[in-house]
């Protein structure tokens, strides 16, 4: 039994005691040959049990490779992980060596991908990659895993089930695909869930459907859930917390409710009015950010977001704001964050 | 403009309700078996390959004369009623030599082919799944050999031999045949690697080799099937080549290649020495060539 023998060890290393999640000041740079792109430049959050942490950001924010790191599944090279600590029960998963990495994954840390047809292997049914993770990770036999997997069809509520456990991914729709990948991450009953952009390639229904689920699941489990989305709607109702990303910073962090009346910087306010709401006014019309994200190989100086900044100052293009409590609970990386805050 | 009109409330039951198509389950194989069972391409073909290889393993079921039987009153008798395909030089019953010449052809292909695919599975997800240095140094040594011609290569290795039987000849056509074949998995690999399916097992915990034999090769094979069925072929008559140019098999074996050398200098005379083991030659080739075309087809969703 040498993979329970191996399940013992990995529980034994962690503190149980200890903060479920802690990511401080982690950094990933990509060294490619036009040069080195700063994917991810000095990201620090915390996840305890139970508590769902929203990430949100453009493109390219730097919100998915952060993710990445945590699972440990960057490509490198070309990227790499420079600076920076993710804590999981107290212990440095950068620092864990390679097998003991492939036990946290799956097993205490899962991840959900954005689109589940391509995340999903075409050659084999999905009951038998659900099935997967109890054989590998657990040794069960070929018949156990399959009324396991079906279990787990059922709690995430495919219909039929026990008929559909044979079929292969492209016989479901982008819904169902989807429930099929969170169940193949929930197998293991995972501390952490990492979603990232679970629901942006379905379709706006499905959308509110599939976060429903991932609510009710994290409810009967109590799992940190760390929610990566661009669609600030979408996790509106179900995340605790809110981290904005930019240009590979954390440029605002708070309690979801005060940051979305309330923001304190001044890009999560251009987010918050460029987003269709039923407040806005007839014949007021949304207001988009000006310019595009910027090119992460030529940053601009000082604070990133100046160029397109409607509030920026001289400061702004010289001296890059730190991430500094402004209220309690909040955090902002704006050299102005406080007029902004009181609406100024 | 507002708009108080209510939606009627929804059975939560239908709204969470998806319709799904209800079938059979169809996987890719299954899928292409669906396929290949109405293509004529493959049931000729496949009959074609069936008949040869139980011609190889049993050759008796077709000829109850011994090969080897000869006598030298029958020299170079034509075909007749009871001697369908003649006599050779030695007055043996070339029916009976031509039946039981399958047996070195087929096995000569399967052997180099079975070989020259695990090499290109094993070097090919090497090279394509780590990439690196690993990747260079394969593909650089794979492209240098690949530039070695396969005849004349074989001709310079076969003639320094002194016994060459058939699994001296297989091993130097598996020598030079496994270029292709690897070139061909590492690039399947290559694209395979770069699906998100990988990165979720990955994240799921799975090691490099299961991601490997699980995910990548599962999803890169099937071209190299279709190489390799086309392979079979393609060894089958470069063994007859190398036989034919005398570096190949060595009599007293009984091979197609070794009985149109023996046909070369009497073919206006005795046609039928080369007729026959020409035919069944041809007939074997094209009938694995024709396979992997249909195998292409059906496995190659883009042609479908």
């Amino acid at each position: 039994m040498a993979t329970r023998a191996n399940q013992v060890i990995a529980d034994d290393l962690f503190d149980s005691t200890a903060r479920l999640l802690e990511v401080d000041d982690v950094k990933v740079e990509f060294r490619l040959r036009a040069g080195v792109v700063k994917a991810v430049d000095g990201v620090s959050y915390t996840l305890d049990r139970g508590e769902t942490l929203a990430i949100v950001g453009e493109s390219g924010s730097g919100k998915t490779v952060s993710a990445q790191a945590i699972m440990g599944i960057i490509d490198s090279p070309p990227g790499f992980i420079t600076n920076g600590e993710a804590r999981f029960r107290g212990v440095d998963l950068f620092s864990l060596p390679e097998a003991k990495r492939r036990k946290v994954r799956g097993d205490k840390i899962a991840m959900v991908f954005q689109d589940a047809l391509t995340a999903l292997n075409p050659v084999f049914s999905v009951g038998w990659q659900i099935g997967e993770m109890f054989r590998k990770h657990r040794g069960t036999s070929r018949a156990d895993a399959k009324e396991l997997a079906i279990e787990l069809m059922e709690r995430v509520r495919i219909p039929d089930a026990r008929r559909r456990v044979n079929s292969y991914p492209h016989e479901f729709s982008g819904g169902m695909r989807q429930r099929v990948m969170i169940a193949m991450s929930l197998a293991l009953d995972p501390d952490v869930l990492i979603a990232d952009e679970p629901t942006t390639a379905l379709d706006v229904t499905v959308q509110a459907q599939i976060m429903e689920l991932l609510a009710e699941l994290q409810q009967e489990t109590g799992m940190g859930l760390i929610l990566i989305t661009h669609d600030l709607a979408v996790v509106a109702e179900v995340a605790d917390r809110v981290a904005v990303m930019y240009a590979g910073k954390i440029v605002e962090t708070g309690d979801i409710g005060p940051l979305y009346h309330q923001p304190s910087h001044p890009y999560t306010l251009g987010l918050m009015k460029s987003l269709a709401r039923p407040d806005v006014k007839i014949g007021e019309s949304l207001q988009a950010i000006v310019g595009s994200p910027p090119d992460l190989l030529h940053v601009p100086s000082g604070c990133s977001f100046h160029p397109r900044c409607p509030y920026a100052k001289p400061i702004c293009v010289t001296d890059d704001p730190t991430l500094v409590e402004v209220a309690p609970g909040r955090k902002s990386a704006c050299h102005f964050a406080e007029e902004i805050l009181r609406g100024q | 403009m507002t708009d108080d009109r209510k939606f009627p409330e929804i059975d939560p039951a239908i709204t969470e309700l998806e319709v799904e198509p209800v079938g059979k389950p169809a996987s890719l194989w299954s899928d292409a078996w669906k396929e290949l069972r109405t293509s004529p391409m493959f049931v000729v073909s496949a009959l074609l390959i069936l008949v040869f290889i139980v011609m190889a393993i049993a050759p008796s079921l077709f000829t109850s004369v011994d090969p080897e039987a000869c006598n030298l009153r029958h020299s170079l008798e034509l075909p007749s009623a009871e001697h369908w395909f003649g006599y050779d030089l030695q007055g043996c019953d070339y029916l009976a030599r031509t039946v039981y010449g399958t047996r070195v052809s087929i096995s000569i292909g399967v052997i180099v082919t079975v070989f020259a695919v695990l090499i290109a599975l094993v070097l090919g997800s090497l090279a394509g799944y780590y990439g690196g240095i690993m990747d260079t140094i394969i593909a650089r040594i794979t492209d240098i050999w690949f530039a070695i011609p396969t005849i004349l290569g074989g001709i310079v290795i076969l003639s320094l031999l002194q016994r060459r039987g058939l699994w001296q000849v297989s091993l130097v056509l598996v020598l030079l045949g496994w270029p292709t074949m690897l070139r061909l998995l590492r690039s399947a690999v290559l694209s395979a690697k770069e699906q998100d399916y990988v990165d979720a097992a990955r994240a799921l915990g799975a090691s490099d080799f299961r991601i490997i034999v699980r995910h990548i090769l599962p999803n890169a094979i099937a071209p190299v099937i279709v190489y390799a069925t086309i392979t079979v072929g393609v060894v089958i008559s470069a063994e007859a080549a190398l036989s034919f140019l005398g570096v190949g098999l060595q009599l007293p074996a009984i091979s197609w290649g070794l009985m149109i050398s023996g046909a070369q200098t009497r073919i206006l005379n005795s046609p039928h020495l080369l007729l026959f083991p020409g035919a069944f030659l041809s007939m074997t080739v094209f009938s694995f060539i024709l396979m992997g075309d249909a195998l292409r087809d059906a496995l190659d969703p883009k042609l479908r």
